[in-house]
C-alpha cells in the first residue's frame, strides 16, 4: 500500500443482497478529488468504507498506508465530514469541536488553541458559545466542516460539504479545499452541484450504480468517451464560412450559429482531423478566430454521457 | 493502561457526563431514584406527627430491606440502568451521532470503558445516593434511638451494605444493558427477557438461581425478606453465596460482558437505517 495515496484495491461492499460497490480498483493521489455520481451510486459508501466506518465485503482499502481497520491510526490522518446533519445533545460549537479534540490525546490547553483557530477559520467564533441545536443548517455545516479538521489531517473526506452554504461561505469553503489541495493534501469531496466540482477537482470519479464509471483528470475522461462527438465552439467574424467548410468533412456531425452569429457551435468525432482543418481555414481565407474552447469537457456533459440523463446527482 | 489510554477514557468520560447528566432526557430515571426518597421522607413526617409510633423500629427496618429488595433491585435500578447503558451505544445510533467517536483515534474498547464509567457515574450517584438517604429517612422519626441504631448498633454496617449491594447492582446491570445496547436494535425486548428471569429467580433450580444478577445481591443483602405465602411454597432454597464469592463474581461477570461488548464495538459499523 502506498504512503501517498488513498487505494482501494477490487473493493465490494454489499448490504445484506444490496450493492453498495462493486470491484473498485482506485489511486486517489494529492489534490482535490471529487465523487460524482447519482443518489445510490455508492459515493458515501465509498466515503464510509475509506473513513473506517464500515467494512469492505471483500478487498482492501489503505488510506496513506494504513488500513481502516486501525482507526487509531487512522483517525490521527483523516478527518470525515459526513452528510448526517446530527449533533451530540446539548453541547456548544466550541464543545463539540473540543471535546473530541480531547480524544486525540493532546492537552487541555492545545486543544483550546486548536478549537479557536478551526471556529475562527470557519467563521464561528462569535457562535461558539452557542448551543449547536440553535445554530442554522449553514452554521451546522460549518461547525461539522471545523470539527473534521481541527486535528489538521493529510485526508480530508467530505460528503456534500457546501450543502446549505449561501454563495460567500461557499466560496470561502472551496477556496480553503483549493488551499488544502495545493499545500499536498487528499480533499476527496462529493457534491452534487456539478458546475462546483468542475472548478474545484484536480480529479473525479463517476459512479453508477456501485461502479467506477470513469476516473481522472476530467479532460482525459472527455476525451475517452469516443462514442460521443466532442463539442466545440469557435467564435470567429465569419463563422459561416466555416461552416461550409465543415460540412463537406465526414467527421463533422452537426454544426450550427451560434444566435449572435458571432460563433460556431460544432459536434466531430475527430478533434484532432478539426483543429487542422481549421487552421487550413485560418490561413486560405483570413478567417479572424477570436476563440475555440471545447464546449463539453466539463463534469456535467461528462456526466450525462456516461450516466445518462435520467440520473439525478 | 498507558497514559494516552488514561486521556481518551477522561475525555470521553466528561463528554459523557457533560451531554447526560441531569439532561432532561433522564428525567424518568430521576424519578425512579427520587421515588423512594419521597416516600421515605413523607413516612418520616408523617409518623414523627404520630408520637409513640405505631409500629417498632424493627419494622422499619424489615419494610426497608423490602423495599430495597423489591424497589430498588426489581425495578429502580434494573429499569434506571436500562435506561441509562443500553443508550450509549444505542441511543447514539439512534441520534446518528456515535460515526464521531468512531472517527477519533480512539481504541474501540477505550470508548466502551470509558461509556461505562460514565454511565456508572451517573448510576452510583443517583442510585446509591437514593438508597442512603431513604435508609436514613425511614426511621429518623424514632429521633435518638434510629441515631443510636446507626451509630451504636448494625445500622452503620447495614447502610454500608446497602450501599455496596446498590453500587454492584449498577455495576452488574450496566454491564448487561451496555452490551444489550450494543447487540440489539431494540434492547428493550431483551431488557425484558432479563427482566423476567431476574424475576423469577426465587422459583428456579438452584444451579439456574446462580446464573442471574439478583442471586449474589440477595446473598449480600444484610437483612433477608422472607417470602410470604402463597410464593413462599413455590420457592427453592438455596444456600446464599458468601460475599467473598458473591462480590468479586459479580465484578468478573461484569468484566466478561464488557469484553465482550469490546469486542462487539470493534466489529460494530456506523449503519443508521438508511
Amino acid at each position: 500500500m502506498s504512503d501517498s495515496l488513498v487505494t482501494f484495491s477490487n473493493v465490494s461492499r454489499f448490504y445484506g443482497e444490496v450493492l453498495g460497490i462493486n470491484k473498485v480498483s482506485l489511486s486517489i493521489p494529492p489534490g482535490i478529488t471529487s465523487l460524482v455520481g447519482p443518489n445510490g451510486s455508492g459515493k458515501t459508501t465509498l466515503m464510509n468504507l475509506m473513513c473506517g466506518l464500515i467494512r469492505p465485503t471483500q478487498g482492501e482499502i489503505g488510506v496513506l498506508g494504513i488500513s481502516p481497520q486501525h482507526p487509531e491510526r487512522l483517525c490521527r490522518v483523516l478527518g470525515y465530514c459526513a452528510q448526517f446533519d446530527a449533533f451530540p445533545k446539548g453541547l456548544t460549537g466550541y464543545q463539540f469541536v473540543y471535546s473530541f479534540l480531547r480524544m486525540f490525546g493532546m492537552s487541555a490547553a492545545e486543544c483550546d488553541q486548536r478549537t479557536r483557530t478551526v471556529l475562527q477559520l470557519a467563521g464561528m467564533t462569535e457562535a461558539a458559545n452557542r448551543t449547536v441545536a440553535a445554530y442554522s443548517k449553514g452554521m451546522r455545516q460549518r461547525i461539522k466542516l471545523a470539527q473534521a479538521i481541527a486535528h489538521d489531517p493529510r485526508v480530508v473526506v467530505l460528503d456534500e460539504p457546501l450543502n446549505g452554504l449561501d454563495p460567500l461561505a461557499r466560496a470561502e469553503a472551496i477556496a480553503l479545499f483549493r488551499q488544502w489541495g495545493d499545500e499536498g493534501r487528499h480533499v476527496i469531496v462529493s457534491s452534487h452541484i456539478l458546475h462546483e466540482v468542475d472548478r474545484i477537482s484536480d480529479q473525479v470519479i463517476l459512479l453508477s450504480h456501485g461502479y467506477v464509471v470513469a476516473e481522472g483528470q476530467i479532460h482525459s475522461v472527455r476525451s475517452e468517451v469516443q462514442e460521443q462527438p466532442m463539442q466545440i465552439l469557435v467564435r470567429c467574424d465569419r463563422p459561416h464560412v466555416l461552416a461550409a467548410r465543415l460540412f463537406q468533412q465526414d467527421h463533422v456531425v452537426e454544426a450550427k450559429l451560434t444566435s449572435d452569429g458571432k460563433g460556431l457551435l460544432l459536434r466531430t468525432r475527430d478533434a484532432d482531423r478539426f483543429y487542422l482543418l481549421l487552421n487550413r481555414v485560418v490561413l486560405e481565407s483570413g478567417l479572424e478566430v477570436e476563440s475555440v474552447a471545447p464546449a463539453d469537457d466539463d463534469v456535467s456533459s461528462v456526466y450525462q454521457y456516461l450516466i445518462g440523463e435520467g440520473a439525478s446527482v | 493502561m498507558n497514559a494516552l489510554w488514561i486521556a481518551q477514557v477522561g475525555a470521553v468520560l466528561r463528554l459523557e457526563l457533560k451531554k447526560t447528566f441531569l439532561s432532561r432526557r433522564g428525567w424518568w430515571i430521576y424519578l425512579l431514584a427520587l421515588g423512594p426518597v419521597g416516600l421515605t421522607l413523607i413516612h418520616w413526617l408523617f409518623e414523627a406527627g404520630h408520637p409513640g409510633g405505631r409500629h417498632s423500629l424493627g419494622d422499619d427496618v424489615t419494610a426497608f430491606a423490602a423495599l430495597f429488595l423489591l424497589y430498588y433491585l426489581r425495578a429502580g435500578i434494573f429499569f434506571g440502568c436500562m435506561g441509562i447503558f443500553s443508550n450509549l451505544f444505542r441511543g447514539e445510533m439512534l441520534e446518528r451521532t456515535l460515526h464521531y467517536y468512531f472517527l477519533t483515534p480512539l481504541r474501540r474498547e477505550i470508548l466502551v470503558v470509558g461509556k461505562y464509567l460514565a454511565g456508572l457515574t451517573v448510576a452510583l450517584a443517583v442510585f446509591v445516593t437514593s438508597v442512603v438517604l431513604s435508609f436514613l429517612f425511614i426511621g429518623r422519626h424514632f429521633g435518638a434511638a434510629y441515631s443510636d441504631y446507626i451509630w451504636h448498633g448494625p445500622g452503620l454496617s447495614q447502610l454500608g451494605w446497602y450501599a455496596l449491594v446498590a453500587a454492584l447492582a449498577c455495576v452488574g446491570y450496566g454491564a448487561v444493558f451496555l452490551m444489550c445496547g450494543l447487540l440489539f436494535k431494540n434492547p428493550m425486548i431483551a431488557a425484558a427477557v432479563v427482566w423476567v428471569w431476574e424475576g423469577i429467580n426465587p422459583f428456579l433450580p438452584t444451579l439456574l438461581k446462580k446464573i442471574s444478577v439478583i442471586f449474589y445481591l440477595k446473598s449480600l443483602c444484610p437483612v433477608q425478606v422472607p417470602v410470604p405465602p402463597p410464593f413462599s411454597i413455590m420457592v427453592i432454597d438455596a444456600e446464599a453465596t458468601p460475599a467473598w464469592v458473591a462480590v468479586p463474581g459479580l465484578l468478573a461477570v461484569a468484566a466478561i460482558l464488557l469484553i465482550y461488548s469490546a469486542i462487539s464495538a470493534r466489529q460494530a459499523e456506523i449503519n443508521y437505517g438508511e
